[in-house]
């Protein structure tokens, strides 16, 4: 408490400018959490490098929100430790744990302006007036709403409000930045530009970053590294490129991006025969290493080519901008889709018959037959 | 973009079902006049009566009474001491149960509703059966006794103002950003919360002015009391005095409601006021 007073009122930090000192390390390990008999948290760990923008993705239900709200302090671990730079925050009382949070619902004070809003947190850290004021206009500023200083939540936006929350949970310079589902209720259009307000506001600042989402393509393109959970446990955690073209499991495969099941035969040597090829086979797979199994490939992965007699009929095609995804049944109603440069997609029409191949030796993923 | 055609196949329908509309909005002011005529004369041929029966004159003579004031400052006592009372005890609770306890509030719901349905005349004379001397010896009894009976309202307005707001996330947010309890309650919640708490000072104190089984029954001459007592002393002057009565009490609510609605429209939302705390109860029950 002490150490911020001191921080806040020495020499003001443009909340615009570089930051100088890095964000704080974070180390989440073994958390377990129960709520009556659903096992929110079941062991999660989790590493935060200083200045991180982390992001935490997983159906809902999957204990992120559990995650976010440890480390926040709203909620206490059954076990497990949470350190701040090395240090247990788990004694540590929400109000004194420094950690800015913006919410999914609208969480602006209804009785106070957007100044007086962003102004509570350094109010509470007993602030001179003139300065919190100041502070406060800055961070505005920086999230855009200069003109709005005096609107009350009321007359603001959905968008605004989640901006002035925003600047509110970054005016008391937070060690960490923890983002509940800012976006999810927002309109897409306004979603998309906050998520890049969101992302260069934390580039700048150098904010240890959580973000906790459903949806992935918030988490992809945000986050430095992106954790998908599933049943309380981290089941992945990589840069979003590798998240997407190396899912360690079948789940993460299937919650990341669009994923085709092929059915295809183990052949005991580590390789997989799908569509008469055979692939090498990677993660997790039955332990006897032989049977029947789904092949896990991404429409892109997939080779479509125009052929009388082929092994596939196209039922439909979307356009997708410069790809278009064409979706084909095989046989034994098998519908698989397939990516295929727009330009050159116009002679699979609905009703062509295609042949579906799987061109590389690209390791994949197989998972049990559904 | 999208909303500009979505309004374009829309509005047709929309001006079709707007006709009916508009008839019905025609005729409702003539229905509108009857009722609120009906109700009017309900209410106001009562008044007016007492009015002609008391005469403007007698009004003067009202102030002058023997035990008057006596009277009307007890009664103001223990409205004050009622209300701090009702609400130093209801505020937390309502707030404690919202935040932590959201499942006994249908529990709590019912067993504000007993002071309503068990009789003042049950209730004072068991008070009075048990309560220790030294308590039966004050008129503060009379307040202890007054904070149950206001329960019901208080507990509903505040749980209606409440309602209204998102108060975990409100919590949750002014906690992290370094805000204790105290800091919370005043600054976040109450502010937000002031209509329903106005509407809740409303009711008790409309109640506590209004009471007269219980003071009788446990012989303190408050105002009502003083008025039936007065009557049969002087018929008008005791009218004119429950007139003087009824005047005071509606500036009081009118000036808390004209209060209250300022606010809300100043910060918008959550405004909670007698006839919304109403509307919310029955919305509840569906």
């Amino acid at each position: 408490m002490t150490a911020n007073v001191t921080k806040a009122a020495g020499p003001p930090q443009a909340p615009g400018g570089a930051r100088h000192e890095a964000g704080v390390r974070v180390v989440i390990s073994q958390l377990t959490r129960t709520f009556g008999s659903l096992r929110a948290l079941d062991g999660l760990s989790l590493e935060m490098a200083p200045g991180e923008f982390v992001a935490l993705l997983g159906p809902s239900g999957c204990g992120k929100t559990t995650a976010l709200r440890i480390l926040a302090g709203f909620e206490t671990a059954d076990s497990g430790s949470v350190t701040v730079n090395g240090a247990d925050v788990s004694p540590v009382p929400a109000a004194r744990r420094d950690m800015g949070m913006v919410f999914q619902s609208y969480s602006l004070f209804p009785n106070m302006s957007a100044l007086d809003n962003v102004g509570f947190g350094l109010r509470m850290r007993r602030l001179p007036t003139a300065e919190r004021r100041q502070r406060a206009a800055e961070l505005l500023d920086m999230v855009g709403l200069t003109g709005h200083a005096r609107h009350y939540p009321h007359q603001l936006s959905g968008g605004q409000q989640q901006r002035v929350a925003l600047a509110r949970a970054l005016a008391i310079e937070p060690k960490v930045l923890l983002l509940d589902e800012p976006l999810s209720a927002l309109d897409a259009k306004v979603r998309l530009q906050l998520r890049e307000q969101i992302r260069s506001v934390q580039q700048r600042l150098g904010t240890t970053t959580l973000f906790v989402t459903h949806d992935q393509e918030e988490a992809l393109s945000m986050a430095d590294r992106v954790g998908v959970m599933k049943d309380g446990k981290l089941e992945q955690i990589a840069v979003p490129d590798q998240l997407y073209a190396r899912p360690a499991t079948a789940f993460v495969a299937e919650f990341v991006g669009t994923m085709n099941r092929i059915p295809g035969e183990l052949s005991g040597t580590g390789q997989v025969r799908a569509l008469d090829t055979l692939v090498p086979v990677h993660g997790e797979r039955p332990a006897d290493g032989t049977g029947t199994v789904d092949v896990l490939v991404r429409p892109e992965g997939l080779k479509i080519d125009a052929v009388p007699g082929g092994n596939g009929i196209v039922t439909d095609r979307a356009f997708l901008g410069s790809v278009s995804r064409i979706s084909v049944r095989l046989s034994g109603d098998v519908t698989v889709k397939v990516d295929h440069p727009s330009a050159a997609a116009g002679q699979f029409a609905p009703g062509e018959s295609v042949q579906i191949s799987l061109p590389g030796v690209a390791p994949v993923l197989v998972t049990q037959r559904r | 973009m999208a909303a500009v055609t979505d309004a374009g196949p829309a509005s047709p329908p929309a001006r079709v079902a707007s006709a009916p509309a508009a008839r019905r909005r025609r005729s409702l002011p003539v229905w509108r006049w009857i009722i609120l005529l009906g109700a009017g004369i309900y209410f106001l041929i009562p008044l007016y009566a007492a009015l002609r029966f008391s005469g403007f004159g007698t009004f003067g003579q009202v102030f002058s009474q023997t035990g008057f004031s006596d009277a009307l400052i007890l009664s103001v006592k223990l409205a004050l001491v009622t209300t701090v009372l009702t609400l130093v005890l209801m505020v937390p609770t309502t707030i404690y149960v919202h935040l932590r306890l959201p499942r006994i509030r249908p529990l709590l719901e019912s067993i504000t509703i007993l002071p309503i349905v068990i009789p003042p005349v049950v209730l004072i004379l068991g008070v009075l059966d048990v309560s220790p001397p030294s308590l039966k010896g004050t008129p503060y009894l009379l307040a202890l006794v007054y904070v149950i009976l206001a329960m019901p309202f208080a507990y509903r307005s505040l749980d209606a103002g409440l309602r209204s707001l998102d108060l975990k996330t409100l919590v949750d947010a002014s906690n992290s950003l370094g805000a204790g309890w105290p800091v919370t309650l005043w600054r976040v919640i109450l502010p937000n919360l002031r209509t329903a708490v106005l509407s809740a000072t409303v009711l008790t104190v409309a109640l506590v002015l209004g009471e007269f089984t219980m003071a009788s029954l446990d012989q303190y001459q408050t105002f009502p009391v003083w008025i039936v007592n007065f009557d049969q002393t002087s018929g008008p002057v005791s009218v004119a005095a429950s007139l003087f009565a009824l005047f005071v009490t509606w500036i009081f609510l009118l000036a808390i409601t004209m209060m209250g609605g300022r606010t809300a429209r100043r910060i918008g939302g959550g405004q909670v006021d007698l006839v919304s705390v109403a509307h919310q109860e029955t919305g509840d029950s569906r």
